[in-house]
């Protein structure tokens, strides 16, 4: 379905059924109990989930089918996010211009980065891409004020033009909306417990990153995709075969730069404020980071990537010592400090700690990411099941 | 004139810097082929070195002082760093008040070991592997080291004077035989960029002079024939590992007056100096020595007020905006060999 073979075509419905499900699955726990704080699902984290994603998908349409690593794709967000906060600054509060606006600007100007940055290959793409990102970075900070709003950034005020929006009434905030939806508005709905929460901007991103992970798939299964696999695996050949790989690479660059620019105008229509701090380039370290932790040149990788970071950020970085306390209380007093002890440093303000930690043994032992250790798991699992049901476990095919 | 030579004197000191991290990143990659995201690491390891000597020489005990009081009348109590005790009180206050010229000797073993180390038990393992994965497990290492450094430190940059008879600056200009008053530059810069200049110095004479030097110039050349002579070439890189650390780690070492270390230092510093060895050719030691301290200086004078009138911000881009240019026209970069990296 929508052209799709049948394995493509159950994941997209497992990704969509898991997205909408979202508020349920990651409230696991009720309201109050010492486990609550795992609940990630309140709607600021939510977004970020689907934001991230979408943003890790489109770097890995660079990273995971070309093999040119960007270090400067949060650029691309950021000039985004810019975009999108000006249309709602001068057009209207409407989240669709925002978005598309957004996406548009990105790409023309991922064109220009893009265009100059792949006239080299491997560790100078890498700078390359750096250079401009930590430039526009810069320039936002300082020249281009104006523009980018400097150090206090850029938000929607009362007193802005919109021209195609009416007057606010008196003493309103102009706010993001979806023909009059709000993004920030939600329902909560009260079970025994458990509260969850139906948040409208969530599930607005959340439809523009399934659309973004169908095409991805598209991407991915097209003749185009195969194009730029081949110039991951030998670009010499390539050429040899007389194709000239930079209009394959151009465009799958200037791809993952609206995917950016897809994010970062969501950023923007989710939370209406900008700042150059989202161009800075470990911004665009963690978008790498998150494609690689997730499984890159996979299909679902970097949206696990996305969600693992993010949940770290937000779960792992609010336990402080007083929750250890509480966790390891049934201990004896002795052995509950040295274990408060040993496992602080890895959690609250040391999160870092643990994202580098896992990044780097999974760089090492696990290139393929949390992907590839779901399927090692599974192998392991399959391998088992023939041998219990016949004598000779061998002649098992090859998976 | 006077102008010029203040902007170069300006560029040096953050030049040096640049040259020594670009120097020891070159040595790594020239020597192992391994591109080091975790240079950045050592230098603000080697800046951390520093905070705990001077942090050790000041450990002390309290003692009452009768002869004092404090404003509640009782005797005064002193804390006597242990130092003071050992060495006399003159002595004792001078080795603290030079914390930060004797960390580099505490720093050299230091480095060393964590170079070698980092080499054996993690760098090892990626020769084989794709660039990208280099890089990417050198981040990760560089993220882990830094919060470690972050969790025992804090995260509020930690102030690290310079002796008092360095601090302080003086006329340059009058020297030169200009008006007084018009080139007054910090003595610690100046000693920063003399320290460069040996410490690069030394890595030269070390590389050209000695027997083991002459046996790594080979080993960078043709590492298979070298090691088809039966010489052990895998030590030798081991070590070259350890002293590119320890230039790093002396380059932070000394920058501490000039900057009070954070955890994030090595981070700022890293991103600037890979610009620094992509401009001065992957590979090349005289490359980045050389374009390290060019672009210190170029960043020097793009912060003129005379520059940024006509080009406001050209400060901010100056070193990106010459790398992009020198990447585009000159794929090996101002001195790079020919066929290392020129993809």
């Amino acid at each position: 379905m929508f052209g799709l073979d049948k394995k493509d075509f159950r994941l997209l419905l497992l990704v969509a059924v898991l997205v909408v499900l979202a508020p349920f699955l990651l409230n696991p726990f009720p309201e109050g109990s010492a486990m609550a704080q795992f609940n990630a699902g309140y709607p600021d984290l939510m977004q970020r989930f689907v934001i991230f994603g979408i943003f890790a998908i489109g770097f890995n349409i660079l990273f995971g089918l070309t093999g040119y690593l960007s270090f400067g794709h949060a650029a691309f967000l950021g000039v985004g996010s810019y975009a999108a906060i000006w249309m709602m600054k001068l057009l209207t509060m409407n989240v669709i211009p925002a978005i598309f606006v957004s996406v548009i600007v990105a790409g023309i100007f991922s064109l220009a980065v893009g265009w100059i940055s792949l006239r080299r290959s491997g560790i100078y793409f890498s700078i390359l891409t750096l250079a401009f990102a930590q430039m526009s970075y810069s320039l936002a900070y300082s020249v281009l004020t104006p523009i980018t709003g400097g150090e206090t950034g850029l938000q929607p005020k009362v007193t802005d033009p919109r021209i195609l929006d009416g007057t606010l009434a008196n003493g309103a905030t102009p706010k993001a909306n979806l023909f009059g939806l709000e993004m920030g508005s939600s329902f909560e709905w009260s079970v025994g417990g458990w509260l969850f929460t139906f948040n409208a901007g969530y599930y607005v991103a959340a439809i523009v990153m399934l659309v973004a992970f169908y095409m991805s798939i598209r991407i991915f299964r097209s003749p185009f995709g195969m194009m730029l696999r081949a110039v991951k695996s030998n670009q010499q050949r390539l050429n040899y075969t007389g194709l000239n790989a930079k209009p394959y690479t151009l465009a799958a660059f200037v791809i993952s730069g609206m995917y950016a620019g897809l994010a970062g105008g969501l950023m923007v229509a989710m939370d209406t404020q900008v700042g150059a701090e989202r161009m800075f380039w470990t911004a665009s370290g963690e978008v790498v980071l998150m494609s690689i932790l997730g499984g890159v040149g996979t299909l679902i990788g970097p949206v696990l990537g996305a969600g693992a970071i993010k949940y770290m950020e937000n779960i792992l970085s609010k336990i402080n010592k007083e929750i250890l306390h509480q966790w390891f209380a049934f201990m004896p007093d002795g052995i509950e400090d040295i274990l408060v002890s040993l496992v602080y440093p890895f959690i609250g303000k040391g999160w870092h700690l643990t994202l580098g930690i896992i990044f780097m043994l999974v760089v090492i032992f696990l290139p393929g990411g949390l992907v590839e250790g779901g399927q090692r798991v599974a192998r392991l699992f399959k391998r088992k099941k023939p041998a219990e049901d016949g004598p000779d476990g061998k002649t098992t095919p090859a998976e | 004139m006077e102008a010029i030579i203040l902007q170069i004197l300006n560029g040096l000191d953050k030049g040096s810097a640049y040259a020594l991290i670009a120097l020891g990143l070159t040595l790594i990659f020239g020597t192992l082929g391994v591109v080091n995201f975790a240079h950045g690491a050592l230098f603000m390891i080697g800046a951390f070195c520093a905070v705990t000597l001077s942090r050790i020489l000041t450990l002390s005990h309290t003692v009452v002082d009768d002869t004092q009081t404090d404003f509640l009348g009782n005797p005064l109590k002193v804390d006597v760093p242990y130092v003071m005790d050992w060495f006399g009180e003159t002595t004792g206050a001078a080795i603290i008040d030079w914390a930060v010229p004797l960390s580099i000797l505490f720093a050299i073993p230091v480095m060393i070991a964590i170079g070698v180390i980092m080499e054996r038990g993690l760098i090892k393992h990626f020769y084989k592997r794709p660039h990208a994965d280099q890089i990417l497990v050198t981040f990760g290492l560089a993220i882990v080291l830094q919060e470690i450094i972050k969790y025992y430190y804090g995260a509020n940059p930690i102030p690290t004077p310079a002796p008092a008879a360095f601090k302080g600056s003086f006329d340059f200009g009058a020297m030169l035989g200009f008006d007084p008053n018009i080139i007054i530059y910090p003595y610690w810069r100046i000693i920063y960029f003399a320290f460069a200049a040996v410490i690069i110095g030394a890595v030269f004479a070390f590389l050209q002079f000695t027997t083991f030097g002459m046996v790594v110039r080979a080993g960078m050349a043709d590492r298979e024939t070298v090691q088809l002579l039966g010489i052990n070439i895998d030590r030798r890189f081991t070590l070259m590992f350890g002293i590119a650390a320890a230039v790093a780690g002396l380059a932070g070492v000394m920058y501490t007056p000039i900057n009070s270390p954070n955890y994030h230092m090595g981070m700022d510093f890293l991103v600037l100096s890979f610009v620094v060895v992509v401009v001065g050719g992957m590979g090349s030691l005289p490359g980045a020595v050389a374009a390290g301290f060019l672009l210190g200086i170029l960043e020097s004078f793009a912060s003129m007020r005379e520059v940024l009138a006509v080009l406001p911000g050209l400060n901010q881009i100056i070193i990106y905006l010459v790398a992009i240019i020198i990447l585009l026209t000159r794929p090996r970069g101002l001195m790079g060999r020919k066929g290392v990296m020129e993809e």
